[in-house]
């Protein structure tokens, strides 16, 4: 795979300009053509406008932690809980996502520092089945958690989901009083909880995890919300403000603590993990 | 034919001759009473046997009856002395979600629940028991309240979900949710929660998160709609019955995959027939799990709570 397929395969929402050479992207805000291999030094944020696009978990991890981390295994759950079909089965879909991802699932922790101060970081990646929340991305969110408590070291939870794995049902909806078990751990535990909300993180992944850290940053742009913006404007059949559910806009409302920008990130937790240290358990 | 559901026509039928046997009998004759008799037990039968094999489609239209019995008909028929306590202490008062002092048997409890209301004027005034941020807070305020005094909580549950709104986005919606289930699960006192109606994802689980997770028979507990999973999934909201049955929302379905620990049994022909036999058969499941908690300390209680969540593995 050369760097430009990879950069595809972690770009599914940025269509390429149709020419031969694919060397260029089209900025999905800006509409401006971008050098691939440009937007991809820049960490996937577009150079004209500064759109934050999305991006895998590993490209992610690599991002944010020191050199030589290690990748925790993907946990075991029960596949296809439900047998579940709709007009196609649950286990073809997750067979199809699994081809186009490096992963299994859409949670993937990497264990390792941050500037030298140690550091858990879970990543939920929005191309995998959009992020959604089911048994894979629960037990991998309480095993970087676990990872954290072990470790006494930060818990940093990049979060990016459509919402629940519909396929999983109620199990997907069990994930949110789990995963809150854990968070509970890490505050008993001493050990600072930060949550980087990414694009979009919407649904029972932010009423749940993702807005329970000691500390929120967000990435400018995200889209953060619990309500779908369709079912809204159905139920009030309102214009929604401009600007609704955007990072800043939560910033305004009191919901997050930072908005930073991607090639920032990095800096502002390690600026974090100096005053949020380890300290003795509750 | 008003109050009856499409699937229970024909008991609908079989009444309404009933009833109009009974109007045109001027005298007492025999011959009508005995056929009055037989198609009572006809119907009862009937009645039984439809409500036995409800499909999960179906179980969500019981659910949604307007007639079932609701938060406060719970209040009336199976808690006593009620004394409901308001307000988040940070915005407002949310009618959708009712909570307060209550007494189950000689035990006095804290019970918080939704309301989705009964008339036009009620179904509005409790939001058709869709909270919104401050419900949420308050019910965590009422938890909070009663694990320091030492009082068991008790939710009711039924809502299609938490309130879509542009304000309830803008004062934290999903943080409220998030903070509630926290405020269940840190709670040192005995919670059982009971799914009455709608348990309707994030809105539901927020007051779900206890020690015993009950549900009554022709309830329906899932992360979405039937017909928000068809739209999204199927592409249109008209397969809803078959998203209702791939989801498992079902009594009997979730207490296989372990997500409910007990069936509550309603009266026959479901709860909107029989309030206070509702309310009854409730009360008593509830003074069963609670006195199966009460001997537990405040960290027995919490490490219970947490590890059930932390094993339903489907
Ligand atoms: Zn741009």
């Amino acid at each position: 795979m050369n760097w430009f397929t990879r950069v595809r395969n972690t770009l599914p929402f940025i269509g390429k300009r149709d020419t031969p050479d694919n060397l260029w992207i089209k900025c999905p805000n800006c509409q401006d053509m971008v050098f691939v291999k440009e937007y991809e030094e820049n960490l996937s944020v577009c150079p004209n406008c500064g759109h934050h696009g999305r991006i895998g978990a590993d490209r992610r991890l690599e991002i944010l932690l020191d050199e030589g981390y290690d990748v925790l295994p993907q946990p075991q759950v029960t596949e296809d809980p439900l047998k579940f079909k709709d007009t196609k089965r649950y286990v073809d879909r997750l067979k199809q996502a699994r081809a186009k991802n490096p992963h299994r699932d859409a949670f993937t922790v990497g264990s390792g520092t941050i500037e030298g101060k140690p550091a858990v970081v879970g990543v939920q990646d929005f191309g995998f089945m959009g992020g959604s929340m089911g048994m894979a991305v629960g037990a991998a969110f309480c095993n970087g958690a676990q990872k954290a408590l072990d470790r006494r070291a930060a818990y940093i939870v990049v979060t990016a989901a459509g919402g629940a794995r519909m396929q999983e049902g109620i199990l997907s909806l069990m994930q949110m009083p789990k995963a809150t078990v854990m968070t509970r751990r890490l505050k008993e535990a001493g050990l600072p909880y930060i949550v980087v909300l990414s694009d979009p993180t919407t649904g029972g992944v932010t009423a749940s995890y993702a807005m329970l850290g000691d500390i929120h940053m967000a990435e400018p742009g995200a889209l953060i919300g619990f309500a779908g913006q369709r079912v809204i404007q159905d139920t009030i059949r309102e214009q929604l403000p401009d600007g609704f559910q955007r990072a800043e806009y939560l910033y305004r409302h009191g919901m997050v603590d930072l908005v930073v920008e991607r090639k920032d990130m990095r800096g502002t937790l390690s600026d974090l993990l100096e005053y949020l240290q380890p300290q003795a358990a509750a | 034919m008003n109050g009856y559901l499409e699937f229970e026509k024909p008991v609908a039928q079989l009444e309404a001759r009933i009833a109009e046997l009974r109007s045109s009998a001027e005298d007492d004759s025999v011959d009508i009473s005995s056929e009055i008799s037989r198609l009572e037990i006809k119907s009862a039968a009937l009645l039984a046997s439809t409500y036995a094999s409800l499909t999960p489609w179906q179980k969500t239209q019981v659910a949604r009856h307007p007639r079932r019995p609701h938060f406060r008909d719970y209040v009336e028929h199976t808690f006593d002395d009620f004394l409901p306590l308001g307000g988040d202490r940070y915005y407002g008062e949310d009618e959708a979600i009712l909570g307060g002092f209550a007494k189950l048997g000689d035990r006095r409890v804290m019970l918080i629940g939704h309301e989705k209301g009964h008339d036009t004027e009620s179904r509005l005034r409790h939001n058709f028991g869709m909270g919104k941020p401050e419900g949420y807070r308050k019910a965590i305020r009422l938890m909070e309240l009663a694990g320091r005094f030492g009082l068991p909580v008790i939710t009711l549950v039924d809502t299609s979900g938490a309130f879509p709104g542009i304000e309830a986005e803008e004062r934290g919606q999903a943080e409220a949710i998030a903070r509630s289930t926290e405020a269940c699960l840190a709670l040192p006192v005995p919670m059982v929660a009971a799914i009455v109606g709608e348990g309707g994802s994030g809105g539901a689980v927020a007051l779900a998160s206890a020690n015993r997770v009950l549900m009554l028979e022709h309830a329906v507990y899932s992360v979405i709609s039937p017909e928000g999973c068809a739209s999204i999934l199927w592409r249109t909201a008209e397969k809803a019955s078959d998203a209702a049955q791939a989801m498992k929302v079902t009594s009997h379905d979730l207490e296989k995959l372990g997500v409910i620990d007990r069936i509550v049994m309603e009266p026959s022909g479901g709860a909107h027939r029989d309030h206070t036999l509702a309310g009854e058969l409730l009360g008593e499941a509830l003074e069963t799990e609670l006195a199966s908690l009460a001997a537990m300390s405040s960290e027995q209680v919490i490490r219970q709570r947490e590890d059930r969540f932390l094993s339903i593995s489907g």
